[in-house]
């Protein structure tokens, strides 16, 4: 092979490009592949420039960076949120809670369904908050694990309590300190997804199920049983069900719940770890049971009569949704009276109604109850005391931890 | 594509006297490489160098990453994930095989045989582009549900037992296994295989057959020492647009698979997305991209074809 000199082309090099310009047909040979890629390897073999790209590290404020809060000149607030998770009047074109909050306030909602997965999510606003700049967002919603990580790296700004009163006064008091956002000084909740286990019950076919136990172990079920790619949903679930606490569980405990999905899926147990995706398995009966969010169920039920959910006694894993200001945020008090709006019972009662998951909002069920009676008597939407008693939280890992628990994780899941 | 519609361009028009060489025409081809230059320089080069920095990167979230020359994240990475890297290669090459098998007799009918057909059919071969790719994945859970036709219809025919004996299936199942995912691979890059096939057989002289025909060779003899052999350029680069993407494919095996079908691709995403390593992440890809490489090398260097269009 030839020399390659990186900064100039051989005269070979150019006689073959002008030949291959002037003889019409830019022929792709063999060698040209092979000399293109070796010369492309070397390129990168460039090493010295490597070094200087560095990622820096997260810049750690306490209380977050304010950026100018332009919200009294500028009368419009940034929302990012995640796909189906605001009410749609039947033209499907508008959003009637958000065109309240416009009506009664003047202040103008960009209403953006950005986010898909967390974890995607994340990976697309890290460099913008890593090096300090606006997002272009002035509220975005985050599961509780990835909220709590953005407040521990410094990303997000506190709230100012005085723009909160209705959100004070009536979040729920199971939401209302979490071990990542103690008192809630960061973050409020959009929404609470419990964790349940639902079924086929044509699927099923009398197989009885009460529990995780039933779901790793009943060789009935073999093959047919689904499991979330959550890892705080499915090993939390196993906890419980092992009689562990997942607020509050050592690295052993964590190994042992590991263990024992690992032998389920040894043997052939556990089917697959899905997302979202374990609907369609649940519907066709491809799943005869699996681990399931809340939300989701009730939807699947309201379409077909054979799907079901349980709450197991060892009880079930609530996470939150919660909404966030990043740091450099342009209209932080708009964002702060947007929240709020969602703490009144009115609009609360309206987005409860239309999207079936845990209201975090109390003195809901009062107002619910006038527009869907069913809804307002679903413990799946409105937990009543009982349920509230059997919900646990995932306790907040630490960055090593996350790291650590997630390698487990995705081992488990086959990579 | 084979044939000169004009004569080239002659090479040197400065016959007569000692002009100088006009510049601006001399330059052209190079201003019209600019773009693309630019283009691979920006979206290929510059994060390839990137993705090199990163992988030989140590640290985390919170102290940030730093260059320290940590060669052993390759070492590391290849050795807990070499089944998975295994695991590609044999998946993406059963597929490749399969598409070989199944796209070259529907290549040669589209360019023999189809006459007026041919358009249609070629559509045919290309309409499933039209919707997304994972829509596409998604109903091959449906065709391949449990309960429904198709596993029933090859249960009944005892073909399962084959599989799981082979290892490609479990149980009554197809879904959630080996074969399943390399179903779905097989037929999300069964066009990348078509295409260059037709092409390539295409170019094919007519004439060239009937030649052989004249001289007593039967058609099984003209397909082996004519059409074949002239049909390679097409072969080559059909099984490499194939090979490749389907080696570094996450989609099929997530969402067709299950936890022992997991490709090296799912690895990468985890790592990247779940477990925020990004060295050992960026490691992978390099160490898949020259995986890859070498075995294409070797296959190109193998195949005795000059022309890979």
């Amino acid at each position: 092979m030839e020399q390659y000199e990186p900064d100039r082309l051989s005269a070979a090099q150019v006689a073959a490009m002008r030949r291959s310009f002037t003889n019409g047909r830019a022929a792709l040979t063999r060698r040209s592949l092979l000399r293109a890629s070796a010369g492309g390897a070397l390129a990168v073999g460039g090493l010295g420039s490597l070094s200087a790209c560095g990622i820096p590290a997260a810049g750690r404020s306490q209380g977050g960076v304010p950026a100018e809060d332009r919200s009294a000149k500028e009368k419009t607030v940034n929302f990012s949120n995640w796909t189906e998770y605001m009410d749609v009047d039947d033209s499907g074109k508008h959003h009637p809670t958000l065109e309240q909050f416009t009506k009664r306030t003047g202040i103008k909602v960009k209403y953006t369904e950005d986010i898909n997965d967390n974890n995607e999510f994340f990976g697309k606003i890290k460099p913008q908050l890593a090096a300090g700049q606006d997002t272009g967002r002035d509220l975005i919603v985050l599961t509780d694990w990835l909220a709590g990580r953005l407040i521990r790296l410094g990303w997000v700004q506190k709230l100012d309590p005085s723009n909160l009163p209705h959100a004070y006064a009536n979040l729920s008091s199971q939401f209302r300190s979490p071990d990542w956002d103690p008192g809630r000084a960061y973050s409020y909740v959009w929404q609470g997804i419990s964790t349940v286990i639902a079924y086929n019950k044509k699927a099923l076919d009398g197989v009885e199920v009460k529990s995780i136990s039933d779901l790793l172990d009943n060789p009935k079920l073999k093959g047919r049983v689904g499991f979330l790619s959550e890892m705080r949903d499915s090993v939390g679930m196993t906890l419980l069900d092992m009689g562990k606490d997942p607020a509050d569980f050592t690295a052993d405990d964590y190994d042992a719940a590991i263990a024992r999905l690992q032998k389920a899926v040894d043997k052939g147990q556990i089917r697959r770890f899905t997302g979202n995706d374990y609907t369609s398995d649940l519907t066709r009966g491809d799943f005869a049971a699996c681990v399931a969010w809340a939300g989701d169920v009730v939807q699947l039920k309201a379409d077909s009569p054979d799907i079901d959910f349980l709450i197991p006694d060892s009880g079930y894993m609530t996470s939150t949704d919660n909404l966030l200001i990043p740091n450099k945020a342009r209209h932080k008090t708009n964002a702060e009276r947007l929240i709020d709006f969602y703490y009144e019972p009115k609009p609360a009662a309206e987005l409860a109604a239309y999207i079936n998951y845990v209201c975090p909002v109390d003195g809901v069920k009062a107002e619910l109850a006038k527009i869907d009676e069913d809804a307002a008597n679903n413990p799946l939407i409105i937990p009543d005391k009982a349920m509230a008693a059997k919900s646990h939280a995932f306790r907040s890992l630490s960055s090593k931890e996350e790291t650590e628990f997630e390698e487990k994780f995705a081992k488990l899941t086959g990579a | 594509m084979s044939t000169l519609t004009e004569a080239p361009p002659p090479l040197a028009p400065d016959a007569p006297g000692p002009k100088p060489p006009r510049r601006r025409g001399r330059l052209t081809p190079y201003w019209l490489l600019l773009p693309g230059i630019l283009w691979l320089l920006v979206f290929f080069a510059l994060p390839m160098i990137y993705q090199a920095s990163t992988s030989v990167q140590t640290g985390s979230l919170e102290e940030g990453y730093e260059v320290t020359w940590h060669f052993a994240t390759y070492w590391d990475a290849l050795s807990a994930y070499w089944p998975q890297f295994v695991r590609s290669v044999l998946y993406a090459g059963t597929a490749t095989v399969l598409c070989l098998l199944l796209g070259y007799p529907l290549a040669y009918l589209i360019a023999f045989r189809a006459g007026r057909w041919r358009n249609l059919i070629m559509i045919l071969v290309i309409a499933p582009f039209f919707t997304s790719f994972l829509i596409r994945t998604l109903a091959w859970k449906t065709i391949l549900a449990d309960g429904g036709p198709v596993v029933g219809a090859l249960n009944s025919l005892h073909v399962l037992d084959v599989t799981s004996w082979l290892g490609l299936t479990a149980g009554d199942r197809v879904l959630a296994t080996p074969l399943a995912v390399i179903c779905g691979l097989t037929y999300n890059f069964l066009p990348f295989m078509i295409l260059p096939l037709y092409t390539s057989l295409e170019r094919i002289d007519g004439r060239l057959h009937e030649a052989a025909g004249d001289l007593y060779a039967r058609p099984w003899t003209t397909f082996r020492k004519v059409t074949f052999p002239l049909s390679m350029p097409g072969v080559v680069s059909g099984t490499l647009l194939t090979f490749i993407p389907a080696a570094g494919d996450y989609v099929n095996a997530d969402l067709l698979g299950s936890t022992d079908t997991r490709m090296v691709g799912n690895v990468i995403q985890t790592q990247f997305l779940r477990v925020l390593d990004y060295p050992t992440a960026a490691a992978l890809s390099f160490i898949l991209m020259a995986a890859i490489l070498l075995m294409v090398t070797f296959y190109i260097r193998r195949s005795g074809t000059e022309d890979l269009v």
